[in-house]
């Protein structure tokens, strides 16, 4: 039977990876997400794994880019600065179809901003953080168990489509405890990895991973195929969960530590005999475009909360066109900034038509 | 008297036979033909893997037929480190410029020579930015004019050059320094035992090695290939003395 642990949410995104057989781990302090590295630097010496301490965020998603050049499930993680650090390092493993997984605790900003929750990073995470065009697998846990779940997802999906992927939480999601049931997968079967240097066995083509195309045509043809790869990625991996969507008059939507406030939120709608809906995107790359289109046949309201000024609210609206009314609350983050359930069920009950 | 000629000079195994796209006179590609040799010398074509920069050398794979993976333009220190903590019993060189290694990637190079990784560095020092048309580098002599010192550069308004050989020597991690040039026959074959030694240092577990080599770039210093090879004697040597700075113990 599978234990029932009490851990925060740092330890099981670490514990979710180590579960994925990622044994290379390479980062670089910054609160609030330095129980990763803490937890990668007692445990992988014992798993026959490496951790190593960078000089700086820059060095570390490029020794990331080697072990993943080299077939190998590896990872780093930092916080909001440190991922701004990281923008280079994730272009070139973008244009180099290189795999690997970069976990973002999200602190406020900008600049060096303070160590509350936020998600005033998703534009970066989501659009394509860094230079030249191209996405990266993002993924929104907002519990304990997803930070777990969503580690080994990650890996999996990231290995699958050759794209990096982030696991994009926040302070409160990673420092907070709760119950986790691990997942005993045995044995991790790596999919094969013909494309990874390992030295070039004699008689055989040489292996080069590169984001250099200079001939003529080759980079714009190089550019459709990671396209390519995106739209498949938006048609058969879209994640997200949804509650209450069948009579809703009104669906919240959030991800996060947003989206566990607005489930409060609901709750307490519900019990006041609100018809009131949850539509959470887990995938935010791809965006659950979809299941948008599909709740608003019938829905003609939905309210975007989110820790910053708006803006997966954006998506939202694009995901649903001129189908439905989208309204935003959000508060930039900052600390006190964080949303109570009874401030989000103010908000519902001014959008379904009642006075508070 | 046998009619039969027997070679007693062949092309390196690990470069394949294709033209460069080096300027003439360019010694980047005595340079790869070096290391091709050490390569060849220690049977490690197979299980070597290349660590390219950004700058004139970034067509490494084109020439070397090893496996090779790209990095950012100063990061090839970090991503060899990737590549040889994944796979330790592999040999691992990076061929970087002085823009990508003493500017843009210095944080990189000291502190993977100072974790003692057990890479080779090839430090290609041609006194100037090559690829992006000339500009200073942190190695650029003092009053040497290039498009961003139009002047010449003052080491009182920009710094004077950097050693970096003597730099990296000082670490404990670095268990092999030294600097080279290819000025002449006699430079050329001293450089190829030197850079076979830093080969080595990685080959027998030793740690890390670093080779820097004086080496002309005729485009942007505008002279001839000729002329560019005497300024390595006349001006970079003096600035740049060639010798083993460091040297760990041998292998037992
Ligand atoms: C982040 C970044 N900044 C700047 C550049 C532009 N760039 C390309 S090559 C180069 C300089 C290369 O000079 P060096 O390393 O001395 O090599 P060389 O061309 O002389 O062989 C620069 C600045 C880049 N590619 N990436
Ligand atoms: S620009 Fe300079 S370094 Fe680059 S290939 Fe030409 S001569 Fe060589």
């Amino acid at each position: 039977m599978n234990q029932r642990l009490f851990v925060k949410g740092n330890e099981a995104v670490a514990m979710g990876a180590l579960a994925a057989g990622c044994r290379y781990y390479f980062g670089y302090p910054i609160t609030p997400q330095s129980d990763i590295p803490e937890y990668m630097a007692r445990e992988l010496p014992r798993l026959g794994g490496t951790f190593i301490q960078a000089e700086s965020e820059i060095a570390a998603v490029n020794m990331l880019l080697g072990a993943s050049a080299c077939g190998m499930r590896a990872m780093t993680s930092s916080s909001s600065p440190g991922i701004s650090l990281k923008q280079e390092g994730l272009s070139y493993m973008a244009g180099s179809e290189l795999p690997g997984l970069v976990v973002n605790i999200c602190r406020s900003g900008p600049g060096l901003g303070g160590i509350d929750a936020s998600q005033a990073d998703y534009f970066q995470a989501v659009k394509g953080g860094g230079h030249g065009g191209y996405r990266l697998i993002v993924l929104a846990p907002h519990s304990v168990q997803e930070m777990y779940d969503l580690a080994l997802l990650a890996f999996d999906l990231s290995d699958r489509y050759r794209i990096p992927a982030m696991l994009l939480a926040d302070s409160v999601v990673g420092q907070m405890k709760e119950a986790l049931i691990p997942d005993a997968r045995a044995q991790v079967e790596l999919p094969l990895k013909d494309w990874a240097v390992r030295g070039k066995p004699a008689g055989e083509p040489q292996r080069v991973v590169k984001s250099l195309y200079l001939g003529d045509g080759e980079l714009e043809a190089h550019n459709w195929r990671l396209h390519a790869r995106y739209e498949l990625l938006a048609a058969r991996e879209a994640r997200w969960e949804a509650l209450y969507l069948d009579d809703a008059e009104l669906i919240l939507t959030a991800f996060g530590i947003t989206a566990r406030i607005a489930k409060s939120a609901l709750r307490m709608a519900r019990d006041a005999g609100l018809r009131v809906g949850l539509l959470r995107p887990i995938s935010l790359f791809p965006f659950p475009r979809e299941a948008f289109r599909e709740a608003t046949r019938t829905t003609k309201k939905i309210l975007c909360c989110e820790l910053n000024t708006g803006q997966m609210v954006e998506d939202v609206r694009l995901s649903v066109a001129r189908d439905a009314e989208v309204f935003f609350y959000g508060r930039p983050p900052g600390a006190g900034s964080l949303p109570t359930p009874e401030e989000l069920f103010a908000q519902i009950l001014r959008y379904c038509g009642r006075a508070a | 008297m046998s009619l039969v000629e027997t070679p007693v000079f062949a092309a390196p195994r690990s470069l394949r036979p294709v033209v460069t796209h080096f300027c003439p006179g360019c010694q980047h590609g005595t340079v790869h033909r070096l290391v091709a040799e050490a390569l060849d010398h220690f049977g490690v074509q197979e299980r070597t893997i290349g660590v390219a920069s950004v700058g004139c050398s970034v067509f490494l794979y084109e020439y070397f037929d090893i496996d090779v993976v790209e990095s950012p333009h100063g990061r090839a220190p970090a991503v060899a480190t990737g590549v040889k903590r994944a796979l330790p019993d592999r040999v691992v060189f990076t061929y970087q410029g002085d823009g990508d290694l003493a500017a843009i990637g210095t944080s990189e190079i000291i502190h993977t020579a100072n974790r003692g990784e057990a890479l080779t560095v090839i430090f290609v020092n041609n006194t100037t930015y090559g690829m992006t048309g000339g500009q200073m580098a942190p190695t650029t002599l003092a009053g040497q004019k290039t498009s961003t010192s139009p002047y010449g550069r003052d080491p009182a308004h920009d710094g004077a050059p950097m050693r970096m050989a003597e730099l990296l020597a000082q670490l404990d991690g670095t268990r092999f320094s030294a600097r080279v040039a290819v000025d002449s026959p006699r430079h050329v074959i001293e450089a190829g035992r030197v850079i076979r030694r830093a080969f080595a240092t990685q080959i027998e577990a030793r740690g890390f090695a670093f080779v820097e080599v004086l080496s002309t770039c005729p485009t942007n210093w505008g002279m001839t290939p000729v002329q560019a090879n005497a300024r390595i004697a006349d001006e970079l040597i003096p600035c740049f003395p060639l010798g083993i700075f460091k040297q760990g113990q041998e292998a037992s």
